[in-house]
């Protein structure tokens, strides 16, 4: 097997424009009878990649993980795998596995059975298999399972058998719906190292549905942001977070503030935002477009918002408020200020101090302050 | 659990409501022939309190068993019977699979619709549908009509009163019976299972072999005893539809009990019947609870 590359900082073939796609969705449509799952999609996905689906419940994750497997056709576009169209490739012919959100384990199979249902369809020998399982189940770590049949182990080693059955083939094209959703935070973290070294092994693609923000963010090369069968955002994890394109994905990733206000250019790359008639415009730096007086929102995450009793004389935004609630996180703490329009903004610090002696509490008055270049200006 | 609700249904009916009445016959198959009424000796008659209860037991013996293992008729009718009994369970199988297969497959709007025709014909009398048979299937019957109309054969077929007019009737009567457990057990299937199996490289055909075969053979299995337990002691079937050279315990034991008026002897048959389907019964049981404690 070739050298494969690890996911690394250079690791970007979206932005290279030679680079050859593993998956092409164009301008896909999936609608069930009148109802539209999938919403004229247009994606590229590249090999090796290790890409998240993020999105709320309903919004079509499953359906677009389906329409690859070949358990749904869509209505319109065209789905391409390696340039070809898949659409009269039947699922037993595709280079992809899938992990059911479901497991869907064989209720008949013992665990290794189970595992091995798939190498058996490619005719290995027998001492393959047997290798190939044993190495899978030490992988899950579910060795002393093996003979029990799927009812009669828990939930999250149910999750486990079915991860390791859809890895047990190393197919090119991996999809995972919810592959840890089940599993204890300890073991999650575990599994999702486990499943990056894999992918560097390997090279295989990767294409895993998550409700887990941090695990998409720990293991993705790119999210997509999705909703109601549209892709609202496609980018690597970091620029999800620092740089999201709409209010819906800076709001899904994370916690954020959102300021409302009207925009006003001001020099260079800076726009002046109105949120209050009484209190100055907040400056921040933004690279789009912004027409003059449009209605937008700063959206600033709550650990770039210093909290101060005085006011601080080296950063361009400064608002006076008063704490309403403190929630105490351990390594953080998170205040809920009320700025003077009535509005709340959460500002975080992390806890260096022992907690009796924090400076602030209910009802002071704090100044809150940020950098231009700490919240992203958008329009909506 | 579900796998013994299945067949506990016939199960308990034989055990609780035919205890009652089988220990009267074993009783009579115990006893002698006499020209009575009952026809039978001895009667139990208590007014002579312990004397009466000792002259009684003293009265039974094992004579029409020893009977029934000399002659040989009655060895072939048992035989026969079960080779008929077999042949009708696996040919309702071979019928029913494929109709519970797509009664689960067919739309959900018409699957109360396709129930309904499965039991349709229990609306109707068994005897009422089993003389319909015969104005099926004789020579002169609708069958033959058809055929000979359409040009397939010149002579009629003879049917009726052959063995294949036995299991003709026997598929018809106890297909429902085959059907529901299967379908039971197919719509339970869940479907996923099978795009699992196509994901990991079955064809749709290796898939069914693979998943929905094994998945459904608990309701094979029931589906099989309820056809199978009826069809051995039947003996209308094979006296309406059945020719003279077909030999079937259920017709044995009606001429014992009606022609010869042998009650004893027919006692004895039926005893030797009911051991016989007992037998299958209990090591069904056995096999699943085997299988239940290998499975936890
Ligand atoms: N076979 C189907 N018939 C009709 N509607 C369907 C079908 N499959 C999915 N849908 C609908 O399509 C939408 C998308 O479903 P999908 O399963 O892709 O959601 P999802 O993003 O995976 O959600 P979750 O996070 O809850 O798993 C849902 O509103 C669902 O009700
Ligand atoms: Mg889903």
């Amino acid at each position: 097997m070739a050298e494969t590359a690890p996911i690394s900082a250079d690791f970007a073939p979206w932005e290279a424009p030679d680079a050859k796609p593993i998956i092409q969705f164009k301008n896909v449509t999936k609608r069930f009878g009148d109802f539209t799952a999938i919403d004229d999609l247009t994606i590229d996905i590249f090999p090796q990649e290790f890409f998240s689906l993020l999105g709320p419940s309903g919004c079509g994750k499953t359906t677009m993980m389906r329409m690859l497997a070949g358990f749904e056709s869509p209505t319109e576009g065209t789905i391409l795998l390696d340039g070809q169209d898949i659409a009269p490739v039947p699922p037993n012919k595709r280079a992809v596995n899938m992990m059911f959100q479901s497991y869907a384990l064989f209720p008949h199979l013992s665990v290794s059975d189970n595992i091995a249902f798939g190498l058996k369809r490619d005719g290995l020998s027998k001492d393959k298999i047997a290798d190939r399982v044993e190495e899978m189940l030490k992988l899950v770590q579910l060795s002393q399972f093996a003979s029990r049949k799927p009812h009669q182990i828990s939930g999250g080693q149910r999750q486990r058998v079915a991860l390791a059955r859809s890895l047990a083939k190393a197919p090119k094209l991996l999809l995972l719906d919810e592959p840890l959703g089940a599993l204890d935070k300890k073991l999650r973290q575990e599994t999702q190292f486990e499943l990056m070294d894999i992918q560097e092994k390997t090279g295989t693609t990767f294409v895993i549905v998550t409700h887990d923000q941090e695990e998409a963010m720990t293991v993705s090369s790119r999210v997509a942001v999705m909703d109601h069968g549209k892709i609202i955002q496609v980018a690597t994890p970091q620029q999800i977070y620092e740089e999201p394109n709409s209010v819906y994905v800076a709001d899904f990733i994370g916690d954020v503030n959102i300021i409302r206000g009207t925009a006003k250019r001001a020099d260079g790359d800076h726009v002046h935002i109105t949120f209050a008639a009484d209190h100055a415009p907040l400056i921040a730096a933004t690279k789009r477009d912004i027409a003059e007086g449009s209605e937008v929102a700063l959206a600033i995450r709550p650990e770039k918002i210093a909290i101060s009793t005085e006011k601080p004389e080296d950063r361009n935004n400064a608002i006076q408020g008063k704490v309403l609630d403190i929630a105490y996180l351990g390594n953080i703490s998170t205040y809920h200020v009320e700025l003077p329009g009535g509005a709340v903004v959460k500002a975080q610090t992390a806890n260096t101090r022992r907690v009796h002696r924090r400076s602030f509490t209910w009802d002071d008055s704090v100044w809150l302050s940020w950098t231009d270049t700490a919240g992203a200006v958008l329009v909506e | 659990m579900r796998r013994l609700s299945l067949i506990s249904v016939p199960y308990l009916w034989l055990l609780a409501l035919f205890l009652v009445p089988f220990l009267i016959v074993l009783k009579i198959s115990l006893s002698d022939t006499a020209l009575a009424i009952p026809p039978y000796t001895p009667t139990l008659d208590l007014s002579q309190g312990w004397a009466g209860l000792a002259q009684w037991w003293a009265g039974l013996d094992m004579e029409n068993f020893w009977f029934l293992a000399e002659d040989n008729l009655y060895w072939k009718a048992y035989l026969s019977s079960l080779k008929i009994a077999v042949t009708s369970t696996l040919l309702t199988l071979l019928v029913g699979y494929p109709i519970a297969y797509g009664m689960t497959r067919a739309p959900d709007e018409w699957r109360p619709t396709l129930m309904m025709l499965v039991i349709l014909p229990f609306w109707t009398s068994f005897l009422i549908r089993v003389y319909a048979w015969k104005a099926i299937l004789s020579q002169e019957g609708l069958l033959n009509q058809l055929l000979m109309n359409i040009g397939l054969i010149s002579e009629p077929l003879i049917i009726l009163n052959t063995n294949l007019a036995v299991y003709i009737g026997i598929v018809y009567t106890y297909l429902p019976f085959m059907v529901l457990p299967i379908f039971a057990a197919l719509d339970r299937l869940d479907g996923s299972l099978l795009e699992a199996a196509e994901d990991l490289g079955c064809s749709r055909l290796t898939a069914f072999w693979l998943v929905t075969m094994p998945l459904s053979k608990q309701g094979i299995i029931a589906g099989s005893f309820l056809v199978f337990i009826p069809a051995m002691g039947e003996f209308v079937i094979p006296a309406l539809l059945g020719g003279s050279k077909t030999l079937m315990i259920g017709k044995v034991l009606w001429e014992e009990f009606f022609s010869n008026r042998d009650w004893p002897v027919a006692s004895a048959v039926a005893v030797i019947l009911l051991l016989l389907l007992i037998i299958p019964i209990v090591l069904f049981q056995r096999n699943e609870e085997k299988q239940r404690e290998a499975e936890g």
